[in-house]
Parts: C-alpha cells; sequence; structure tokens
C-alpha cells in the first residue's frame, strides 16, 4: 500500500511563552525544612496551586532515595515539582520530574505580588456569598515606558503587555512586545508586536527605518516595505494575513 | 582623585589612539597630571603615537602580574614632563588581563594623577570592557559613517551596562568625538553630515576634528597630534575638544570654516 504524506499548507506554529515558576531551595535536613514549608502553607493557602514550581537542589549532597522521598513529600501537600534544578544527574532517573536549567531571577515582588490578590479573593467569596464569585484575576495588562535611545544590540522583551519608547530603535536593536509597540522617535531596528498571538497589536513609530515589523508571527522586512513610506510616521496593523501600512498625520 | 576618560568606539581605525595621545598631551600642556593608558593588549600602539616604543620596558600586563611595579611600567613623556604612558604588553593577549589587577592598576593612577586616559581596543569584548570599567567620562569616537555610527551606537549601550558605574546605577558622562570629518564630501552626500550621527547617538558633541594630514606626519615622528603641530587645525580642535572636557563651555566650529554658518553648532546637546 502507498503511503501518502500529506502536505499541511498550515505549518505547525511553534511559540515561546515564558511562566513564573517558583524555586523552593530545601536545605537539609529536608523535615525540618517541611516543618517550615507547611507553615508557610497554612499562612497562605493555595500559594503553590496552579503555579509551577521547580525544586533547587544545587549543592545539596543526596542521593536518589532521599529525593525522591522528598518529592513524594511535597506531592501529599499538594506541591507539584515540575522539575529539578542543579541536580546531580546521577540522582534523578525515570518517573521523576526532569532536569531544567537557565532560570533568571526576577524580583521576590513579582512572585509574592499574585498570592495576594488570590487571599483576598478567597476572603471575599467566603464572607459574601451572595456576591458573585469573581474570576479569577488575569494580570492587569501592564505596559512598559523607555525614556531613552535603544542603543544597537539592545533587546527589549515585554510579553505581558504594549511598550512605549520615548527615543528612537537604533539600527541592530529590537523590541518584543505581547501588545502594542509605540516609538516616538525613529525605528531603525526590529520591532515585533502581538509576539504572545495577539492579533490586534499595532506598530507606531515617528520615522519608519525599520530594519524588520513583526505582528504576531507575521512579518515583513525593509524591503518588502513601501519606499513611500521610509522616514515617514506610520502606524501599522494586521489585516488577516498582511501586514497593513498608513502614515500617521 | 583622578577622573578616568575612556577613549572608545567599537569600531577600529577611527582614532581612538590618536585621540587618546592628542587630548592627553593637550591636558598636561595645561598643567595637569596625566597618564594615558593602552589597553590593547597584543597590538600596542600607543606607544608609537607617543614616541615611546623605544623606551618600553614594563608594561600593564607585567604590573598586573606582579612582575614590576607601577613606577617601573610608567613612562614619562620627555616633551611635557606632567604627561606619562603606560604601554600595553605586545607579546600577550587581551585573556592576561584580569578585573582584579585591572581595578588595582586604575586605583593607584587614579591616587596620582589628575585624568588617567584609557585607550580602548577596538570591539567589545573583554579588551574594550575593562577599559571602560572604571571610566568617570567616556568619549566616543566616531567617524562620520554609518558602520561606525552603528558600532558606536553599540558600544554606548555597552557604556551603560557593563561598567561600574552602570552597576552603581550611575550615569555615565558620554561625548561624541567625530573623526576625519570631510565637509566636502558630507556635503555632497558621500559623508554623514553632524545633525544626522548626533541625531542617531544622541549624546552631546564633544568636537570635530577635520580630516588632516597632519594626523599622518604627526604618529610618524612619534608625537601626538598636539605636540607635533599645536597650529594645526586638527590640533586646535583638540586643543578646543580637552578645554570642553576640563569643564569649559565652547561652542563647536568647525576650524577653517567660517564661523556664522555654524553658528547653530552653539551649546550643542544631545537630542
Amino acid at each position: 500500500m502507498t503511503k501518502v504524506l500529506t502536505s499541511d499548507a498550515r505549518s505547525i506554529r511553534i511559540k515561546g511563552r515564558s511562566f513564573l515558576a517558583v524555586v523552593l531551595s530545601p536545605d537539609l535536613p529536608f523535615d525540618d525544612w517541611l516543618t517550615r514549608l507547611d507553615d508557610l502553607a497554612a499562612r497562605s493557602a493555595g500559594f503553590f496551586l496552579a503555579r509551577p514550581v521547580v525544586l533547587d537542589v544545587t549543592g545539596l549532597k543526596i542521593e536518589q532515595a532521599e529525593l525522591k522521598a522528598l518529592i513524594a513529600a511535597l506531592t501529599e501537600r499538594n506541591v507539584s515539582v515540575m522539575s529539578i534544578e542543579g541536580a546531580r544527574h546521577s540522582i534523578l532517573g525515570p518517573g521523576m520530574p526532569p532536569a531544567i536549567k537557565g532560570g533568571r531571577p526576577v524580583s521576590d515582588e513579582a512572585v509574592t505580588r499574585e498570592p495576594a490578590v488570590e487571599q483576598r479573593q478567597a476572603a471575599e467569596t467566603a464572607s459574601a456569598d451572595e456576591k458573585p464569585v469573581t474570576a479569577e484575576a488575569r494580570p492587569a495588562l501592564q505596559s512598559l515606558i523607555i525614556r531613552e535611545p535603544v542603543r544597537s544590540g539592545q533587546s527589549v522583551m515585554f510579553p505581558e503587555g504594549d511598550v512605549t519608547i520615548i527615543g528612537s530603535v537604533a539600527s541592530g536593536a529590537e523590541v518584543i512586545a505581547g501588545g502594542s509597540i509605540h516609538i516616538y522617535g525613529a525605528l531603525r531596528g526590529r520591532a515585533m508586536a502581538g509576539s504572545l498571538g495577539n492579533a490586534s497589536a499595532q506598530i507606531f513609530c515617528r520615522k519608519l527605518e525599520a530594519e524588520l515589523i513583526a505582528i504576531d508571527g507575521i512579518y515583513k522586512m525593509a524591503d518588502d516595505m513601501e519606499p513611500s513610506l521610509h522616514g515617514q510616521p506610520v502606524q501599522l496593523w494586521l489585516q488577516g494575513e498582511t501586514i497593513i501600512a498608513e502614515t500617521l498625520i | 582623585m583622578g577622573k578616568v576618560i575612556v577613549v572608545t568606539s567599537g569600531k577600529g581605525g577611527v582614532g581612538k589612539t590618536t585621540s587618546t595621545a592628542a587630548l592627553g598631551a593637550a591636558l598636561a600642556q595645561n598643567g595637569d597630571k596625566v597618564v594615558v593608558v593602552d589597553f590593547d593588549v597584543g597590538l600596542r600602539n600607543l606607544d608609537l603615537v607617543m614616541g615611546a616604543e623605544r623606551r618600553v620596558v614594563y608594561d600593564l600586563v607585567n604590573v598586573i602580574q606582579g612582575d614590576a611595579k607601577l613606577t617601573q611600567a610608567l613612562i614619562r613623556d620627555k616633551r611635557v614632563d606632567t604627561l606619562f604612558l603606560l604601554p600595553a604588553s605586545q607579546t600577550r593577549d587581551k585573556d592576561n588581563l584580569t578585573t582584579e589587577g585591572v581595578d588595582r592598576v586604575i586605583t593607584e593612577l587614579k591616587r596620582v594623577f589628575d585624568w588617567v586616559i584609557c585607550d580602548s581596543p577596538a570591539g567589545i569584548e573583554r579588551g574594550a570592557t575593562l577599559a571602560m570599567r572604571h571610566a568617570d567620562i567616556a568619549v566616543v569616537v566616531t567617524n562620520p559613517e554609518v558602520s561606525s555610527v552603528r558600532d558606536s551606537d553599540r558600544i554606548i549601550g555597552l557604556l551603560d551596562s557593563k561598567t561600574l558605574k552602570a552597576e552603581r546605577g550611575e550615569r555615565m558622562e558620554k561625548h561624541l568625538l567625530l573623526t576625519r570629518y570631510d565637509p566636502a564630501r558630507a556635503q555632497r552626500g558621500d559623508m554623514l553630515k553632524v545633525e544626522d550621527v548626533l541625531e542617531i547617538l544622541s549624546i552631546p558633541l564633544l568636537g570635530i576634528i577635520p580630516e588632516s594630514m597632519d594626523v599622518l606626519r604627526a604618529s610618524n615622528l612619534g608625537a601626538p597630534v598636539t605636540l607635533a603641530d599645536a597650529r594645526s587645525v586638527p590640533a586646535l580642535a583638540y586643543f578646543e575638544a580637552a578645554r570642553r572636557l576640563a569643564g569649559e563651555v565652547l561652542p563647536v566650529t568647525m576650524p577653517g570654516e567660517k564661523r556664522g554658518i555654524f553658528g547653530k553648532f552653539f551649546g550643542r546637546k544631545a537630542a
């Protein structure tokens, strides 16, 4: 029987997404540490619910059995370990969470901010039963404002929302935003808006001299752009699968 | 306590070493104690331009590795006695520069000298980042052409991220020194105009050094431009630039051109 390889016209979309993970760094002896963890869990109920948890065991002298026991103890407490950081190759095995590396530190406030919202919500719904159940709070659309030029080689990444730049974006620089990009200056580098799948994102600039423009994965290079738009104040948006550009007044 | 200036550019061959020597000599002629330090380990040029290539015994790497004391490595200039040179090594390379070693040397130099001028190598790697690490002031040397401007922009980005000042959250004082400027070619459109460069780089203008044959003559003689012929056009421009570094407010003019047309450069600041 002949096998027919159908070529799917739509290629598979691979997107990047960043999630904020909570990193737990246990210290030996584990029993004492678990007691302190229970104390924390009692004070902030549901802290670990729906959060990816990474276990950091860098520098700990433990064997596979001890690590398995710790993971089991955490599972009992409803803490699901997504992956393990800093473990020696020998102590990981099949059936255990995979190893992970390359995490970047984030300010402590970013991690603790959200559970406070959840706690307040839990308190609200508990105290007033008639109140309609508030939908789980989506982080409010944030916006990043940068007041200096973005220099060549610099990369501004802000998947959470819009980016506004009071200055120019130099050739060789890039701005990647989950929302729209507003540039009060010349755009000479790359601007990628709607990077997490937002087709309604737009790009605005005072002087279009861009190397590359992208909205929701659809891109246009300098060569493909209308020569009449070069050096003009332009807004760009997505209509279906094409990028439309229009000069701003 | 001295001030540390880094003369950097990103792009090679734009005039960093020439400018380091010229500015150092100009500041020293005012009576200030100046040391010019060559950070281009393995490809040293500052000693040639200063005319000290036959008097180099110890160099920066020797001092960092403890083979020599700083006083043994410093070479006093024969023409201006407040001007000193700390040469680079020619036989080693940039991997011999250590952060702690450079910290030690610069701290010691700052105690003794009014101005420590670091001649950065081209590029953005270790040599360049170590040269800019301790700077209080940066002089970004740029030619008015597209590749030099883009590389200078990259270097400015690094000045705001890879220096001690950036780590402490302070702003580094940056100045643009436009070198090898040819007004006729700029007029024809072959070269970028001054305002184009300033618009792209957005840092204050320190001075415009015109393209001139005096620069090559001076380096062949082994003398900084400001010592070889103090009345030549580039030397005058360097003297003015040195005065601006010292804090004077002078309008930037194009030497040799009528003052009136360039009146708009008066007190030119960043966009």
